[in-house]
């Protein structure tokens, strides 16, 4: 017992501790030997475009899909050992609402409170708890046909939170959702990380996870490609970038090969064009930078130097831009 | 969130396993959802609620004169055989809705959640019993309304019927591995009609067994559903109890211990 009980303290430092994992469907490589180590009492960000992997890894996390390869340890305890152990340290508010469309918000809450093993009485008082806390006691007896989606993502989130786990997985938590109602997302996520839970969370938003997680995965194709804080991914760019407009987009080509000669970095062409955005590590070689381009005859229409946004930190690691997929937004609104 | 701070991981106690407290805590918690569902869209009793109606009239009416020269003698005979053909065929709408409810997102949750594994699945299998219940319920009484008078007494009627519905309960797991293992509700309904037509109509529920070619009889003979049907009509018909009656008890059980780990751990394993 107590021998079992040091080795948790150790681990429990990591909240998630995921190796080497990997799901294919068929030939398509879903998930490709994802490594994530999120810490206890922190927001994680999961970062990547549509179809990265995020929700398949977020699955083999929280026990609903075997992993092919690969071993991931919540808390300390194995997802394939003990998976009914990890059941209750997690929360799961899934990409798609998982709530019982044909009942009623109070009658969802009351139904998972009784599987968590609440007495009735206790169900009904943290129901409605949870429905004042979230808003919806106004729409609690109506049936879910009417929710909004917005509302829908409420209750999925309030109905992860019946029995206070110490972890909680969010995919995609605020897609498809309005600005005003994505602050509130926002300010619930926080108040529960402050609560003391740790949450990881998958967005396609570059400003989501700047704005929210203390660490970051960036993860395309099924594989993680940069990880660390903010600042860290910021930094690995350059502490500053330069961005650069030109009059004639026929120049695009020709400019892009003299910033990469001149400033010794890989540049990156906005999807719009006629933009090109470089990690800059020396303000000096702007000058050189400037020459150069006047010796070619490429006229400038703009130019700026910024602090990198996460946006860039994306394109310079994957190495294109990141497209919003339009179905998965309708899908969800 | 309240500002309550989580217990964390370490200061938890945790379970690794459910005991058989939590089993049926979790069955009959899931039971609660599947009445209230039914609460909700009652046009889905429809099937349940025509069907013993039309087939007590119209086998009563085409097969009495013929198999027992008059419709008052034919009651005795057809109202168990049908009794037991409809309560079963009514366990199949079990395996189609379960597919279908499986498809929707909150099976999702249910999976993440600590609970029994079997609970999702024995819990809508046990709220269909409410099914049964109304199928046997309104066989007995078209019955009565057409004369049928039971020699066993109403206690023996109801026994007959829970013993009926138990049998149907036991038999909704084959349907439910089916609808496990199914790509979509549609060919649930397809093998689910193939297996139980000629179960129901190869059987003594209708006409009487040695009418038919030796090699249906030998069929006949072995078909469970055979029992069944003639225990339930000693039940009714004289109020007493023979061997049928524990072969069909315990071809029940059978099928629960092999359908229900197979289902579960198919179930288990969809993604
Ligand atoms: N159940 C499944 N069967 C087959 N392919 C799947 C399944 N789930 C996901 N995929 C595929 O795996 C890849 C990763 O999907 P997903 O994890 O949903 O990405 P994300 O959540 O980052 O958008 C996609 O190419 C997707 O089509
Ligand atoms: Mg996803």
């Amino acid at each position: 017992m107590s021998n079992e009980y040091r080795k948790i303290v150790e681990k429990a430092d990591w909240a998630v501790e995921a190796s080497g994992l990997v799901k294919t469907f068929g030939d398509n490589h879903a998930v490709d030997g994802v490594d994530l180590q999120v810490p206890t009492g922190s927001i994680y960000g999961v970062l990547g475009p549509n179809g990265a992997g995020k929700t398949t890894t977020i699955r083999m996390l929280a026990t609903l899909l075997r992993p092919d390869a690969g071993s991931a340890k919540i808390f300390g305890y194995d997802v394939a050992k003990d998976p009914q152990i990890v059941r209750q340290l997690i929360g799961v508010t899934g990409q798609y609402a998982s709530v019982d469309e044909a009942l009623s918000a109070t009658e969802n809450l009351v139904i998972f409170s009784r599987l968590l093993g609440l007495s009735r009485q206790e169900s009904k008082r943290k129901a409605e708890e949870l429905l004042e806390e979230f808003g919806l006691t106004e729409a609690a007896k109506r049936p879910l046909k009417n929710f909004s989606g917005g509302m829908r993502r409420r209750l999925d989130l309030a109905a992860s939170l019946i029995a206070q786990p110490p972890l909680i997985f969010l995919d995609e938590p605020t897609t498809g959702l309005d600005p005003r109602t994505r602050n509130q997302m926002w300010d619930t996520i926080r108040r529960l990380v402050k609560s003391g839970s740790t949450v990881l969370l998958t967005t396609q938003y570059l400003q989501e996870a700047d704005e929210l997680a203390d660490r970051i995965a960036v993860i395309d194709h099924g594989r993680v490609v940069a990880e660390g804080t903010v600042d860290e991914l910021k930094g690995s760019i350059g502490t500053s970038s330069l961005h650069l407009s030109i009059q004639h987009t026929q120049d695009m080509q020709d400019a892009r090969r003299i910033v990469e000669q001149v400033l010794k970095v890989q540049s990156a062409a906005s999807p719009e064009g006629g933009k090109i955005t470089a990690p800059m590590a020396h303000a000096d070689r702007v000058t050189d930078l400037l020459i150069a381009l006047r010796e070619q005859g490429i006229q400038l229409a703009e130019l700026s130097v910024q602090k990198p946004t996460l946006d860039e930190v994306f394109l310079t690691i994957t190495g294109e831009g990141v497209k919003e997929d339009k179905q998965e937004k309708e899908g969800i609104a | 969130m309240k500002n309550q701070p989580i217990m964390q991981a370490t200061e938890r106690h945790l379970k690794n396993h459910s005991g058989i407290g939590q089993v049926i805590r979790n069955t009959l918690t899931m039971a609660y959802r599947g009445l209230l569902k039914i609460k909700r869209t009652p046009e889905q009793l429809f099937d349940v609620t025509l069907q013993p109606i039309i087939f007590t009239l119209m086998f009563t009416y085409i097969f009495g004169g013929a198999i027992s020269g008059n419709v008052q003698n034919y009651l005795p005979v057809i109202i168990p055989g049908i009794l037991v053909q409809t309560v079963i065929t009514t366990s199949i709408v079990t395996g189609v809705q379960l597919r279908e409810d499986m498809d929707k997102g909150v099976f999702d949750r249910f999976k993440s959640l600590p609970i029994a594994r079997i609970a999702p699945l024995a819990g809508a299998l046990l709220a269909d019993t409410i099914r049964y219940t109304i199928a046997s319920t309104l066989t007995f009484t078209m019955g009565y309304i057409m004369g049928y008078r039971p020699e066993g007494g109403l206690g023996n009627v109801i026994l007959a019927g829970l013993i009926v519905i138990a049998c149907a309960w036991a038999i909704s797991w084959i349907f439910a591995f089916f609808g496990v293992i199914s790509r979509n509700a549609t060919s649930v309904q397809g093998i689910s009609m193939i297996v139980l037509f000629p179960l129901t109509f190869l059987s003594n529920a209708f006409v009487p067994a040695d009418t038919l070619p030796k090699v249906l009889q030998w069929f006949v003979k072995f078909n469970p559903i055979s029992h069944l049907v003639t225990a339930v009509r000693e039940l009714t018909n004289a109020g007493t109890v023979g061997w049928d009656l524990i072969i069909s008890l315990v071809g029940a059980a059978v099928i629960v211990a092999i359908f229900a780990p197979i289902t579960v751990r198919a179930y288990m394993r969809r993604t």
